[in-house]
């Protein structure tokens, strides 16, 4: 190793150290002036973890300096985050399959004497689990393999990816842990409370320093598209988590706080953030897997380059705007609800120019989608895109909002959106990155790439469809009056109509977890080395007997 | 300054941002000197090895 | 070498202003007028901030996530008007730190519950929602009347709102902790005391239990009171300082 390299190395282990025992000093002492329990086992995780990490590091410190080659790329903390994809994807998606079970079969999944496995508590852990946890985790290995690649240039920051990785995965803990106990903003997607969230916050300028630090050493003269993509999501993603979470908590030792803002603004605020949260953690950093796994799978260049450059600035100027749609008919001035709404229909634009720049990259190549079943699942996903981000304006024009808004309609369209394209765009690119990482010369089995994909893909239909139905029956329920000019229906009469399609819901849910479950086995399958060598692959024998016969 | 010249200004704004912000991007992705950098860029991913 | 190298980091800088520049127009130009616009919020009597008791009880409504299923927003339109009741103003949500609007109706909206069914018929439904609705699909809340509350730290709940604008008296906020018990212990000198702090606040015991301050007792008490706070005959929808 270099001086200058050891001198660096050094550095880093001081820099780790010092966030380490400033937090754990931090959690001893919320633990001991804790005034609230749920805050105390909080402070005790946190304080396990850090420890954790620290004995980790010293375990580092005290074996001679790696010899690690600054001219390879850094592979080890992608691994580690696709291995870590694949465990919150699972987590994540079961919950999901528990609470779609509970809402129908109430008798049978919950439980009256305590609160922890409750549909309000098991809610948001669903929804953060496969957004930040599960989406979070796929983001954070990509764009660490994707920035290296089209930078050609080893990742930056030495030990922090490291620090990023597991700063992340403790952000979710604390996360995941504290909505059992109860503990929560209120505030859609961004639930966390202050603590956790000052904590992402850390975490967060860590990605953005080793993002822009391996940009800023590439060896490459542009900018690939993919990395505008996923700085865009970083950037953004900073700005809207501060704003939204700002909040002055009750105690510096408890829990709870309460947001800066209050009503019609906070209403806004929160909005502002959810709907960018699908703009730039769901779609921008989603965008940026497929401009790079799409091109790289099909072994073609992206359809238009110059597309992707117009679409990528129209698409983060417009998103931003489009917040408001989520509050129709509420107390928001009206001004504002016409400008989301505007913007909203607008978006439709770019986003089908990333659509049409994703599927047609295949031009020439459909044939391909016969033969990989990888490739068929990141083309589906950009459909999926292509549909939900059609659907998105749709429900965003105000008379079609009145009766879709409250319903299980935007459940549905939700999920179209997150089951088929950031599941399978995330499905795909973990197929792809296993066995490059591993260095094995395929998969263990594409057979179980067609199931998967075939499983899943009867999930998703099965799923959104029954939210449509259910979601718009609800609506048209709901405003129905009856012949003497009362409304027709009370609302548990609505509640009962839901229960057959809460049912195939569950279904649909359980066979898309299936499908990871494949996933998952497969995967583990090719890393661990049981994907057929090159040689049984062309099956020598076989080429024996051929050469007899001829 | 009531609210609906501060929604009027706001939308202005808006619009005339936006269409900024559209040129200019739309400039940059034509300018004809990028031609050759976009069909080199297009090709990053096909070119990188994996290692 | 140097210098080339600097160039390019300069490159990327700019890519990263641009990109913040872009995103942050939108939130600019939307959200900052509504700070600044006081006609945002309708000027209406009756609108009065939670009692501590009922604070205790929306910060268990939050924990418990009931806002999932719930909105307490009622739009503008027939069918939910009369359904619920009047549409919801900005008024009644602006000492609502945060907004508890909500997305979802899984269950009906909350916003004009207070006062629409009894105490009895809360806690029966609270404890075991199959048990007077029988399709409902809410989860059980039995365990609520089982844990007493804990208004040590009310004041400190009620110091922070009133930094940020709710206004509390310096006296609310110093009994905070005793008015939460008070609001449901009737018949009781804390409970005349508190009475006098908040004079259009219900003292009952919510929960059944006069032994004892629940959960239940809290969460039953901010139920009650939700949108029963507005005098609608102070409220004139065609005025031009409500169009909004």
């Amino acid at each position: 190793m270099p001086e200058a390299a050891v001198v660096r190395w050094r550095a880093d282990v001081i820099g780790i150290f010092f966030i380490i025992i400033v937090g754990a000093l931090l959690a001893v002492m919320g633990a001991a002036h804790a005034i609230d329990g749920p805050f105390q086992a909080q402070m005790w995780t946190m304080l396990a973890a850090l420890l954790l990490g620290g004995a980790a590091l010293l375990h580092q410190v005290t074996k001679p300096p790696q010899q690690s080659d600054a001219t390879r790329y850094e592979n080890g903390v992608v691994k580690a985050g696709v291995i870590a994809s694949m465990f919150w994807a699972v987590a994540g998606l079961l919950v999901g399959l528990i609470i779609a079970l509970q809402l129908a079969f109430p008798n049978i999944f919950y439980f009256p004497d305590f609160g922890w496995l409750n549909f309000g508590r098991l809610r948001p852990l669903h929804t953060s689990a496969v957004i930040f946890a599960f989406g979070g985790n796929v983001l954070i290995a990509t764009s660490f393999y994707v920035v290296q690649r089209t930078c050609r240039a080893r990742l930056a920051g030495g030990l922090w990816p490291w620090f990023v990785f597991w700063g992340y995965q403790l952000f979710i803990v604390l996360a995941g842990t504290g909505y059992l106990m109860g503990i929560t903003e209120s505030r859609e997607y961004a639930e966390p409370p202050w603590y956790t969230d000052i904590w992402l916050t850390i975490v967060w300028v860590a990605y953005l320093l080793v993002f822009l630090g391996t940009i800023w050493k590439r060896q490459e003269k542009h900018i690939y598209v993919a990395n505008w993509f996923y700085l865009a999501f970083i950037v953004t993603i900073a700005m809207l988590h501060i704003v939204n979470n700002l909040a002055i908590p009750v105690d510096f030792a408890g829990s709870f706080s309460y947001s800066l803002f209050s009503g019609v603004q906070d209403a806004l605020t929160q909005w502002w953030y959810g709907h960018n949260a699908v703009g730039f953690f769901l779609t921008a950093g989603f965008l940026a897997i497929m401009y790079y796994f799409v091109p790289k799978r099909a072994e073609r260049p992206i359809y238009s380059y110059r597309l992707s450059i117009v679409h990528f600035w129209a698409l983060i100027f417009l998103y931003i705007w489009a917040g408001p749609h989520h509050l129709h008919y509420t107390a928001l001035p009206q001004w504002a609800q016409t400008l989301g709404m505007t913007f909203s229909i607008m978006l439709w634009m770019p986003s089908w120019g990333g659509m049409i720049n994703g599927l047609m990259t295949l031009s020439g190549a459909w044939d391909k989608l016969r033969t990989d079943a990888v490739l068929r699942m990141l083309v589906v996903s950009v459909a999926f895109y292509g549909m939900s981000t059609f659907e998105g304006p749709m429900m965003s024009v105000r008379a079609v909002n009145s009766l879709s808004h409250y319903t299980d309609w935007t459940i549905g369209h939700v999920h179209s959106g997150a089951l088929g394209w950031v599941g399978f765009v995330s499905f795909g690119a973990l197929y792809c990155l296993a066995p490059w990482l591993w260095k094995r010369q395929r998969l263990y089995s594409m057979a179980l790439v067609d199931w998967h994909f075939w499983i899943a893909t009867i999930g998703i239909v099965l799923y959104i469809t029954s939210m449509w139905v259910a979601g718009i029956m609800q609506g048209l329920m709901w405003r129905a009056y009856n012949e003497f000019g009362f409304l027709e229906y009370s609302f548990v009469e609505t509640v009962q109509a839901m229960h057959p399609y809460y049912i195939i819901r569950a279904i649909g849910g359980g066979l898309y977890l299936t499908g990871a479950l494949i996933m998952v086995y497969n995967l583990w399958r090719t890393a661990r080395g049981d994907a057929p060598s090159f040689e049984r692959a062309t099956d020598v024998p076989a080429a024996g007997v051929l050469a007899a016969a001829e | 300054m009531s609210l609906d010249a501060a929604a009027h200004h706001a939308q202005t704004a808006g619009l005339v941002l936006l269409f900024g912000c559209f040129v200019i991007a739309v400039i940059y992705a034509l300018w004809p000197s990028n031609r050759q950098k976009f069909s080199q860029a297009a090709r990053m991913p096909l070119e990188d090895d994996n290692d | 070498m140097w210098s080339f190298h600097k160039w390019f980091e300069r490159h990327s800088l700019i890519l990263l202003i641009g990109i913040l520049v872009v995103v942050s127009i939108g939130g600019i130009v939307q959200i900052a007028p509504l700070f600044f616009i006081d006609s945002t919020i309708e000027r209406v009597q009756g609108v009065r901030p939670y009692t501590p008791l009922e604070l205790a009880g929306r910060e268990i409504y939050i924990q418990e996530g009931c806002y999932v299923c719930h909105s307490q927003m009622i739009r503008p339109l027939r069918d939910e008007v009369e359904r619920y009741g009047h549409y919801s103003l900005a008024a009644e949500s602006m000492y609502d730190h945060p907004f508890q609007w909500g997305s979802k109706r899984t269950g009906p909206d909350l916003a004009r519950v207070g006062g629409r069914y009894s105490d009895e018929w809360h806690r029966a439904h609270l404890m075991n929602p199959r048990s007077v609705v029988p399709e409902s699909v809410m989860p059980p809340y039995a365990f609520l009347a089982q844990q007493d509350l804990d208004a040590s730290h009310m004041d400190e709940h009620l110091r922070v709102n009133r930094m940020l604008h709710v206004p509390y008296t310096e006296d609310q906020v110093a009994h905070a902790d005793a008015d939460a018990a008070a609001q449901a212990t009737p018949d009781s000198d804390a409970a005349s005391d508190f009475s006098r702090r908040y004079p259009n606040a219900a003292v009952r015991d919510f929960d059944g239990d006069p032994s004892r301050v629940t959960k239940m007792d809290a969460l039953i008490a901010y139920l009650q009171m939700l949108g029963t706070g507005v005098d609608f005959s102070t409220y004139h929808a065609d005025a031009p300082e409500n169009q909004r």
